[in-house]
């Protein structure tokens, strides 16, 4: 006989007491058939760890990924077998597209039925391989604990990701002991050579327009004070992918904003003209680019990434330093020397000048309806410094990502890599189950009608999440190129629908407010932030011709910028 | 320009659906992929040769790194390997080309496995090119079935993976 270390109990509480042991506080989910074991435990241990039902399992994949990008913690969701599966399919690819670190716990048909097209038998880790960093079937009770354990490690390691755990029913009723064990620390990622290290300071030294570029990478080093530091030593300017919103505060003004195919004009033009591009935990998206083989042909680019397979994965680079992104930067940081760029400050200033000149010229094209920019700058004058902003996809999302203020870290979540539209309610409800704090959704019409089932859950757990929901009637963003790049062919983008969203809100037990002039939207949203007692839509009427610009061509080059819908339509 | 690519993976469930898988999605294409256990029976080793220049090299080397169960990755050095194939090849047994592949099975130091009135089995084991070139001989005598276990590589020497 060995020695009993542990507690005898059956698979499903040894899942709920690893779950605890590793830090896990929350969890969203869905019960099913093949989970039932699993929700029994959680049942007898709702005083020490809280689950959240949402109404759909594609909710509780969003608002676990949700709750991982604002607190930088694992989200945790689960579902059943099947369909409660695949419901998890496009929260898991949108976290593995982000490198958002999320654990996904399925349940399976018992080992016996494996194989055997049961009911709501799926193999979901097939399903699942190309979307998570890794997954596992535990087909016995003895490696469960340490399965789930490696899970955690291998989701926080490195490059944050998914990692899916499918347990078929008898591992949750199978006995076994359970030792518990300490909460697991990410793997280590080793600085950068000290050799690439020293080539960096020394191209940086020899550089005349630096531009710092900072990616989703950056989001969780808490680099903010390091950077701006940095930025001023070398005097460079900041810009940010789209990934990378959120860790800079935008009332720097060393900070440009986002740069690519909607970003800032200053920040994209910036981009494009600097002799040297210090890219850190960025990965060069297409939509960041523009066309690969025109990007930054005049400059030296060094690449700072923990993952080796992104160095000169989209666009060739100089230097590629593989490593911790925190502590080699530190490193560069203080290596470098002071410098100064006047003609490069010059040139910048101009390029801020230029931005503002055009947004006049759009503010005066809007005299009966809301500029976008007009109703984001309400919101940052009434949203304090913590309060969440989460989107949806499309039009909406990308006005967010140019006109938010952010000033704090980790206060936006938004799916940029995958572009998964209706991943906004769930990450919003995810996002305050992890803070408390004030929670905005920016979402459009197109958007909210993928999953705003999940106002139920809003509802149900009184999440006070504010919804601002921009409603042109049309699906924007497609209907964008449509109108510039398809002849005006606008097909399947008119939506044509008779939905009421005061009624549908008011239908679910939410608030609902209808506004169509930047006033009414001024009342109604700051109301609703200082109440916060329940979800409120704000049905914000705006224009249907309303474009995203600046913007650069599908395949197009950072040159073909276009600033203004004229230059498209003649 | 083909090259080989030795991946040492942990020998689990399922990792060589993960290999495979992440060389199909990147969109890599391969000439051919060998796996079996090693000294260690807790890994196995996947050999993978394929076609691409450096760049591609490089992509799914480091996209295989990232797999939890791959161990280590390295293209080895055509110069400074050793590489085999094995195929056996059914060819029909007629009194017109017996002789014939009979002689070609000893030039080509093959070797007959299974003699039965209607068919003669050979086995050729060596380089990928001296399987072609016995292919192709076989080719016009009537081969009717044929298969080959894709390269196996080693490095020279006392280097390793």
């Amino acid at each position: 006989m060995t020695e009993k270390k542990g507690e005898i109990m059956n698979g499903a509480r040894i899942l709920i007491e690893t779950l605890i042991e590793q830090g896990v506080t929350d969890i969203f989910g869905y019960p099913g058939g093949q989970v039932i074991n699993i929700y029994d435990e959680l049942y007898k241990c709702s005083d020490r760890i809280n689950h959240v039902l949402t109404a759909h399992e594609q909710g509780a994949s969003h608002a676990a990924d949700g709750y991982a990008r604002v607190t930088g913690k694992v989200g945790v969701c689960l579902a059943t077998s099947g369909p409660g599966a695949t419901n998890l399919v496009t929260g898991i690819a949108t976290a593995m597209l982000d490198s958002v670190p999320l654990v996904a716990i399925t349940g399976n048909v018992p080992n016996s039925l494996i194989g055997r097209d049961s009911f709501q038998e799926l193999n979901i880790t097939g399903v699942t391989l190309p979307i998570t960093k890794h997954n596992y079937f535990v087909s016995r009770v003895e490696d469960l604990a340490d399965t789930i354990r490696e899970a955690f490690q291998i989701a926080k390691s490195g490059r944050p990701g998914p990692v899916l755990i499918d347990i078929p029913k008898d591992v949750q009723t199978a006995l076994y002991e359970y030792v518990p064990m300490p909460e697991v620390e990410a793997e280590e990622t080793p600085d950068a050579p000290e050799d690439l290290i020293d080539q960096a300071v020394e191209l940086i030294n020899s550089c005349k327009r630096p531009y710092i570029y900072i990616g989703g990478g950056a989001a969780g080093c808490s680099l903010t004070k390091d950077l701006m530091k940095f930025a001023e030593k070398i005097d460079a300017f900041i810009g940010t992918s789209f990934m990378g919103l959120s860790v800079m505060p935008n009332s720097y003004d060393r900070f440009l904003g986002m740069e690519g195919m909607h970003g800032h004009y200053a920040s994209t033009m910036a981009n494009k003209d600097a002799d040297l591009i210090l890219a850190v935990g960025v990965r060069f998206s297409d939509r960041a680019t523009g066309k690969t083989s025109k990007y930054c042909k005049g400059a030296k680019i060094i690449q700072l990434d923990p993952d080796i397979s992104e160095i000169g994965k989209n666009v060739p680079v100089d230097i590629g330093l593989i490593g911790n992104i925190y502590t080699s930067f530190l490193k560069i940081a203080e290596r470098v020397s002071e410098a100064s760029h006047p003609e490069w400050n010059k040139y910048v200033h101009e390029l801020v000048e230029t931005e503002k000149k055009i947004f006049a010229e759009e503010e005066a094209k809007h005299v009966d309806t809301i500029m976008p920019k007009k109703l984001f700058d309400i919101i940052n004058e009434i949203k304090d410094k913590n309060t969440i902003v989460c989107t949806d996809v499309g039009q909406h999302q990308m006005w967010a990502a140019q006109y938010t203020d952010f000033e704090a870290a980790r206060r936006f979540a938004s799916s940029g890599g995958l572009g998964t539209m209706g991943y906004g309610l769930g990450a919003a409800i995810g996002a305050y189950t992890a803070t408390k704090d004030r929670t905005i959704l920016i979402t459009g019409d197109g958007s909210f009608g993928m999953n705003l089932n999940e106002l139920a859950t809003a509802v149900t757990y009184n999440v006070p999440v504010v919804i601002v929901l921009l409603n042109n009637g049309v699906l924007g963003m497609v209907r964008q190129w449509q109108t510039l790049f398809f002849n005006q062919h606008y097909s399947n983008t008119i939506l044509e629908r008779k939905t009421d969203f005061v009624k549908l809100a008011e239908a679910f037990g939410a608030r609902g407010v209808r506004v169509s002039n930047l006033d009414e939207f001024r009342a109604a949203f700051s109301e609703a932030m200082e109440k916060q007692d329940g979800p409120v839509v704000i049905e914000t009427i705006i224009d249907i011709d309303e474009m995203v610009l600046p913007m650069l061509p599908p395949g197009g080059a950072i040159d073909d910028i276009i600033t203004a819908k004229e230059q498209v339509l003649k | 320009m083909r090259k080989v690519i030795a991946v040492y993976v942990e020998n689990k469930y399922g990792v060589l659906t993960r290999v495979s898988g992440l060389i199909m999605r990147r969109g890599f294409n391969i000439d051919s992929l060998t796996v079996g256990e090693t000294e260690d029976p807790n890994y196995s080793r996947i050999t993978i040769t394929m076609d691409g220049d450096e760049y591609l090299m490089h992509q799914v080397i480091n996209q295989l790194y990232k797999l939890h169960n791959v161990k280590k990755v390295k293209q080895l050095d055509n110069s400074n390997s050793v590489e085999r194939e094995l195929m056996l090849v059914k060819v029909k047994n007629t009194k017109e080309n017996r002789a014939e592949v009979i002689s070609a099975t000893e030039i080509f130091r093959a070797k007959v496995i299974d003699y039965t009135p209607e068919a003669l089995t050979v086995e050729v084991t060596g380089p990928t090119a001296k399987i072609n070139a016995f292919i192709d001989v076989m080719k016009p005598l009537g081969i009717v079935e044929m298969c080959r276990t894709g390269v196996v590589a080693l490095e020279r020497g006392d280097s390793i993976l």
